[in-house]
């Protein structure tokens, strides 16, 4: 077991990622090697760009088949949350099928812009370790323009025109919604956390 | 950003340096800043892409998102900023010229890494876009129309729209509220307003009356004349929800 892998879904920006763990003095690889992420301690599956795209980089380096098969921790972040439900709007594609649900486009409102970009509270908070020591009053940065309605999965949700999931949690996957890498000290605490699993 | 120096103007003129670029990233994430934009106003003008060594070292140091502008003219500029750590990146007169560059952005990067800036100005014919504004020399009227701009740019994928009001740039006087709000009217992307912030209650009044989602400010920050603390604890006793 090595370190902590963050899976090369071809999307730019794991630099960001990267630097994070950096910060807390861990090192992250990133790799789309299938034996080097099965046989890390932990697993980052991050995503910027879209859930058809990134599901077909997946499927092309055959790690769609091993990911839902991987027993140490794995964290989605963002597009790699979302990738964690059947299927995303987004292209109208399969997912990875770990969590029930599908993931929907937001609507945009007049007071309510999409894509979702900012800094916002969670709505409420089941106890965790992913999220040991963040409370209500802690801001985390959130960019997406689709979303999963909260689940029985959900350890948290985020009001936006309506709640939608921000952690999710089943077995040893978890899935953030916003950017940990990007949301200062709260972020940078659930990184800490993700660690420590 | 001008050759490796942040640097701040007056109506889009006469320059001076304010300060190191990583000195000041530093101070404003540990002041509060909600996110920080770096223009790199000599790129467009010039006709070169931005320097990208100072975003690989900003990238590790900040914790808050940031976003990069200047001279992005092609997929390839844009994803090494976003490979160097940028969240965002921020097109302005290569777009003005080539609105394809917005679709071929938003399909590459989705349209949250998106932004498309507008330098904005009062004519005779209405608010029209202007390029080049980094270089007074080069300064020209687009010859489009501000709102149908924001609103092309949304169909072609933009996420986000920064208008900046250059009547109100660097003079402190207020953010041009009745030009935002005529713009928010017809944005149902993230809007953030610059141009103009002098005072905190600037600060409220865009967001209060021409309901931006975000403000964005130079001089005020530079000059210490407001401290980020400080504003972000009177947004909040007026009622505006900002991180503390």
């Amino acid at each position: 077991m090595t370190g902590t892998v963050i899976i090369d879904s071809g999307g730019a920006n794991l630099a960001s990622l990267q630097f994070a763990f950096e910060r807390l003095g861990a090192a992250a690889r990133v790799s789309a090697d299938a034996r080097e992420i099965a046989a890390a301690e932990r697993v980052v599956l991050p995503g910027v760009g879209s859930a058809v795209d990134a599901m077909r980089r997946l499927r092309g380096a055959d790690l769609a088949q091993l990911i839902p098969t991987l027993t140490q921790p794995v964290l989605g972040i963002c597009l790699g949350m979302q990738l964690l439900f059947e299927s995303s709007a987004e292209g109208a594609t399969d997912c990875l099928a770990i969590l029930p649900g599908a993931v929907h486009r937001l609507e945009a409102s007049a007071r309510r812009p999409v894509p979702h970009m900012g800094w916002n509270r969670l709505a409420s908070l089941t106890n965790d370790p992913l999220l040991a020591g963040v409370g209500p009053e802690a801001y985390f940065y959130f960019v997406h323009s689709y979303a999963a309605a909260p689940g029985p999965f959900t350890l948290a949700p985020v009001e936006y025109g309506g709640p939608l999931s921000a952690v999710v949690r089943r077995k040893n996957f978890w899935g953030v919604q916003f950017h940990p890498e990007r949301s200062a000290a709260s972020g940078a605490r659930v990184l800490e956390n993700f660690l420590g699993l | 950003m001008r050759d490796g120096q942040v640097v701040k103007g007056v109506r889009f003129r006469d320059h001076r340096v304010v300060g190191d670029i990583m000195t000041l990233a530093q101070r404003y994430r540990d002041e509060g800043a909600d996110e920080l934009v770096f223009y790199d106003i000599t790129a467009s003008p010039q006709g070169r892409s931005v320097d990208r060594s100072w975003v690989r070292r900003v990238a590790r140091v900040l914790d808050i998102p940031f976003c990069v502008a200047g001279g992005i003219r092609s997929v390839a500029d844009a994803e090494a900023v976003l490979n160097a750590g940028a969240e965002k990146i921020s097109v302005n007169s290569p777009a003005l010229a080539d609105p394809g560059l917005i679709d071929a952005l938003s399909r590459r990067f989705g349209a949250q890494c998106v932004v498309v800036g507008i330098d904005s100005q009062l004519t005779a014919e209405g608010y029209r876009a202007y390029q080049f504004t980094g270089d007074p020399a080069r300064t020209r009227e687009s010859g489009r129309d501000v709102l149908e701009w924001v609103r092309e740019a949304q169909a072609r994928g933009a996420g986000e729209i920064v208008l900046n009001c250059m009547g109100s740039d660097g003079v402190r006087r207020g953010y041009d509220i009745e030009q935002l709000h005529t713009v928010r009217a017809a944005c149902h992307v993230p809007l953030v307003a610059s141009g103009g912030a002098g005072a905190i209650e600037h600060f409220t009044a865009a967001f209060r009356d021409a309901g931006v989602d975000a403000a964005l400010a130079a001089s005020v920050f530079h000059d210490g004349v407001i401290a980020i603390p400080q504003l972000k604890r009177a947004l909040r006793a007026a009622g505006i929800e900002v991180r503390p």
